[in-house]
């Protein structure tokens, strides 16, 4: 049971709606600097696996430790983002009535979230030159006062990536990023997140095949709340379970 | 670009200026109509006109209050007659005592305390002997409330409609208790009669264009303060927990602690509201503190504007002089007319009458220029 070396760690967690076991016993390792891209049928438990990480779900059972040894369960969410935990949601989540610029300001990483910091304080120089590398890395970079819910769609997702990039999370979690993507926004945001992983460790949520080929290294199958798989592209499509529940599928249904 | 630049300047320009103006004619120039021209002339306003004016205006700065929790934050709070109402008593307390033996009874204790046959002053009475203990209980009390209410409630992120109906429940149980004799609290008739504040005869009209002067300057005040915290980083927080609460959760902020910090400098302006308003009109009662009052409060806001600072002044003053006009020809019609306003404003114009201005100035500012609406919106937009 060695888990050093990991930055997060979950051990035998379940996550009980009513009977609906979303997660069954689940085991999870993900090194420091790792893209993992999490697969797995509808209702497998992926998104839940993510709330259980960044505290939106408590488990019912088992144990979630982060880096070496903080134990996430009971924790606010707001306070696992702080220890360096940055979430990316499947339907953009950002602030419509905000500029784009506000809303990577709020994100940015700072030493206090607390009312009386955020009163007082003005952004620093490096502040906004932070802000201005984060608008070119996302794209946005001319559209730095436009209202966030003006953007379009694709344009949203990048934005949301470039909040959670400033956040400087040591932990990104991604829920299915290139859902209402074109061709070639998908492509980008898989250099994107190839970039990011090279400082952060990622787990990605996925189901168009063709970008996890694109990005992933690890693949991890979640089916009915339980890993049933784990190991590179190519192991995991032979696998004959994966492909019986999973690939199969998805075969028909994207060729 | 261009039209980006159009549309976001003017916002803030613009209201600043109406500020200014407003300032100029309610600190300056309505006073100075008091004073200076002769009775009969047509540019005299009344003492009575001033007084009103100073009513509504107290009823302004807990406009400001509101609109910082439910116009930007997004938390409707149906409770906030209970912070004015809490504010209101405590300077009405100490009125009362100031009344000493020029009460109906020539006795110490306030009349209806004879009348009801309690003997001596009860202790929470006290202190308000001290016109620093009320001006300061006026502010704070409503505040500490808010800090304890709003902890528990923020705590168990009870949100949106049950927030609501919760603090309508604190308002209809404050207008109870309020209501009774044993409370000591004036019980229906409340607290009246007053004669002086600090030494002042209140009936005197020098005495009420100072109270509405520093009225006046109290709404500056607030308008600063609420301006202040809006355009702060604090400031956008509060929008984003209005537009994403999730979000601001894994930004890294605690959204219970600025809802409760939004909620407690509210629930200040509206003890603030409520101290000023009690010398000018005289009297306070339950009446004016329980349910209908906080809806009302909450319909000035919509009418004027929500999200808007000058929004609320601009609804709070213009409901209240419609009402004060209105109940004088129609007395009966008011109800209907209060719950046709904000049935237009849902309908037709839900940024209220501050949106509304802006829809038409801008609209035909953009006309007169042969320009388009530019397809900033449109330009990235997906089906």
């Amino acid at each position: 049971m060695s888990n050093k070396g990991s930055i997060i760690y979950l051990e035998e967690v379940t996550v009980d709606y009513d009977g609906f076991k979303a997660l069954n016993n689940l085991n999870l390792i993900v090194e420091y600097n790792e893209l993992r891209v999490v697969i797995g049928p509808n209702g497998a438990g992926k998104t839940t696996l993510l709330d259980v990480i960044c505290g939106k779900t408590t488990p019912a059972s088992g144990r979630v430790i982060f880096g070496k040894d903080i134990n996430l369960i009971g924790k606010r969410e707001d306070q696992i983002s702080a220890l360096g935990i940055g979430r990316k949601f499947q339907a953009p989540s950002i602030y419509g009535n905000l500029t784009v610029w506000e809303n990577l300001d709020l994100s940015l990483k700072r030493e206090s979230k607390g009312i009386f910091a955020t009163l007082m304080s003005k952004p620093t120089a490096t502040e906004y030159r932070t802000i201005d590398e984060a608008l070119e890395t996302i794209g946005l970079k001319d559209h730095p006062h436009r209202l966030a819910g003006s953007l379009s769609h694709g344009q949203k997702q990048w934005l949301e990536i470039g909040m959670v990039i400033l956040q400087d999370p040591l932990l990104l979690l991604v829920d299915e990023p290139v859902a209402g993507m074109t061709d070639k926004e998908t492509e980008q945001t898989g250099i994107l997140l190839q970039t990011l992983a090279e400082k952060h460790a990622v787990i990605v949520i996925e189901h168009d095949m063709e970008f996890v080929r694109q990005i992933a290294r690890t693949v991890t199958v979640l089916h009915e709340g339980a890993v049933i798989c784990e190991g590179p592209v190519e192991k995991v499509q032979a696998d004959d379970r994966v492909r019986e529940i999973y690939l199969g599928r998805q075969k028909v249904a994207h060729t | 670009m261009i039209a980006e630049a159009a549309d976001e300047k003017p916002r803030d320009g613009g209201e600043g200026l109406t500020f200014w103006f407003l300032g100029l004619v309610l600190l300056i120039i309505l006073p100075a109509l008091n004073v200076l021209p002769s009775d009969d002339s047509w540019l005299h306003v009344s003492d009575f006109t001033l007084n009103r004016f100073g009513k509504f205006l107290a009823f302004a700065i807990l406009a400001l209050g509101l609109d910082l929790i439910w116009g930007y934050t997004g938390i409707l709070s149906l409770g906030h007659g209970v912070f004015f109402g809490i504010g209101a008593y405590c300077i009405g307390m100490h009125l009362m005592l100031t009344i000493g033996t020029e009460s109906v009874y020539g006795n110490d204790l306030p009349d209806f305390m004879v009348w009801n046959q309690v003997k001596e002053l009860p202790l929470f009475w006290k202190p308000f002997y001290s016109f620093s203990v009320a001006v300061l209980g006026a502010i704070l009390v409503p505040v500490f409330c808010a800090l304890i209410f709003g902890f528990l409630a923020f705590r168990s992120r009870i949100k949106g409609v049950y927030f609501a109906i919760i603090t309508q429940a604190v308002a209809l149980s404050a207008w109870l208790v309020f209501n009774r004799n044993e409370t000591n609290l004036g019980g229906t008739n409340g607290l009246t009669d007053f004669k002086q504040i600090l030494g002042f005869r209140l009936s005197e009209s020098g005495t009420q264009r100072a109270l509405y002067v520093i009225t006046v300057l109290a709404l500056g005040g607030a308008y600063f303060l609420c301006r202040w915290i809006i355009q702060s980083r604090a400031g956008k927080v509060l929008v984003a927990i209005r537009d994403s609460e999730q979000r601001v959760f894994f930004s890294g902020y605690s959204p219970a602690t600025y809802k409760l910090f939004v909620f407690v400098v509210s629930a200040g302006l509206a003890g603030l509201a409520g101290m000023l308003y009690v010398p000018q009109v005289g009297i306070i009662t339950p009446g004016q503190i329980g349910v209908l009052p906080s809806l009302e409060m909450v319909i000035w806001v919509a009418v004027g504007g929500r999200g808007t600072l000058i929004g609320a002044i601009i609804g709070a003053v213009g409901v209240n002089f419609g009402r004060s006009i209105l109940t004088n020809y129609f007395p009966e019609l008011w109800p209907f007319f209060l719950g046709g306003l904000f049935i237009a404003v849902v309908l037709i114009f839900p940024d209220g009458l501050v949106g509304l201005m802006r829809r038409l100035t801008i609209g035909s500012v953009r006309k007169t220029l042969g320009l388009e609406k530019p397809s900033a919106a449109s330009e990235g937009a997906q089906p």
